[in-house]
């Protein structure tokens, strides 16, 4: 009984853990793009330049939503709570 | 034979060696891991015993690797300090390149193991916290070099009431940096593997794309975070 309490709970907090942490970087990596593409736009030279940069700091926020994904990962396959 | 493309999917089950009740090694991340390090052994003194000035396209992909992590380290450490720490940063760049290629390029399943399975060996957590450990290392060991016992004023620097701050950054730092790499080499496998389960042909090709980009993305922002680390602490 307590273990299916625990794993019902588990597969929510999963789902939670990767649908938030998603959230924020969506978009904090939208307004990069965004603003990536004004500045080529008005600066097409600085094109490489950018595509750099944008790719290095997109990464970094994609590690954001990873350690969600690290959360539920644990969470569903090294549950420290189950027996 | 369909049952042949699809696979299970495995997460936190390993082919261990014990060696007594206690201590025991993961056997598909170490023989993968030395598989690795050989290869990259062999190619590199192979490709570097013969440099010619006229460089054969195989000494020219070394030389625009090392073009690269030059520019890292000199864009992160300073013109006049990177050339100690090249060779940690190169060293961490190749390794974490290897092994995501090898994990995303050579078809381990084929292979049948007890338990387990061979995959890269980022895949692994505790080689990420192996390399960021080894991070941590080299910072603390670059800023006691070359600062002396001054290091320990970089605790008190914008003002004394940022101690505690600066101390749990020295802890956050490598743990961010074994779970950007591990999380996003497992979440690159389990993507592949889940659409491989729903539709196995052609469509999972561009994810697999998309995951061999990611993972050479994640070697150069492993070697830019490390030098950056260094960096930060002997400017």
């Amino acid at each position: 009984m307590v273990d299916a309490l625990i794993a019902a709970a588990s597969v929510l907090a999963a789902a939670v853990a990767v649908g938030f942490a998603g959230l924020g970087p969506g978009i904090g990596q939208g307004n990069a793009a965004g603003q990536a593409v004004e500045g080529i736009a008005r600066q097409p030279e600085a094109e490489g330049k950018i595509r750099g940069t944008l790719l290095l700091s997109l990464a970094f926020m994609e590690s954001l939503t990873i350690y969600g994904l690290v959360v539920a990962l644990s969470v569903l396959f090294a549950n420290p709570f189950t027996s | 034979m369909l049952s042949l493309l699809l696979s299970k999917i495995e997460v936190g089950s390993h082919l261990y060696i014990n060696f007594s009740e206690t201590l025991h090694l993961h056997g598909e991340t170490i023989i993968v891991s030395s598989l690795v390090v050989a290869a990259l052994s062999i190619f590199l003194s192979i490709i570097t015993s013969n440099l010619k000035r006229i460089p054969s396209s195989l000494q020219s992909v070394i030389e625009i690797i090392y073009e690269l992590v030059k520019s890292i380290a000199i864009i992160q450490m300073g013109p006049s300090y990177y050339s100690q720490f090249l060779p940690f940063i190169a060293t961490i760049f190749l390794f974490v390149l290897g092994s995501n290629l090898s994990g995303a390029l050579i078809p381990w399943k084929l292979i049948e193991l007890s338990s387990g399975e061979f995959a890269a060996p980022t895949n692994d957590i505790n080689t990420t916290a192996c390399l960021a450990i080894l991070t941590s290392i080299s910072y603390f060991f670059a800023g006691l070099k070359i600062k002396g016992i001054g290091y320990f004023k970089r605790y008190i620097k914008p003002a004394v009431f940022f101690l505690p701050l600066n101390i749990v950054e020295d802890f956050t730092k490598p743990l961010s940096l074994n779970f950007r790499l591990f999380g996003n080499v497992v979440a690159d496998e389990l993507t592949v593997t889940v659409i491989c389960s729903l539709v196995p042909l052609i469509i999972p090709l561009p994810i697999m794309m998309l995951g061999l980009f990611a993972s050479s993305l994640q070697a150069l922002i492993f070697a830019t975070l490390s030098a950056a680390y260094i960096g930060e602490v002997i400017e």
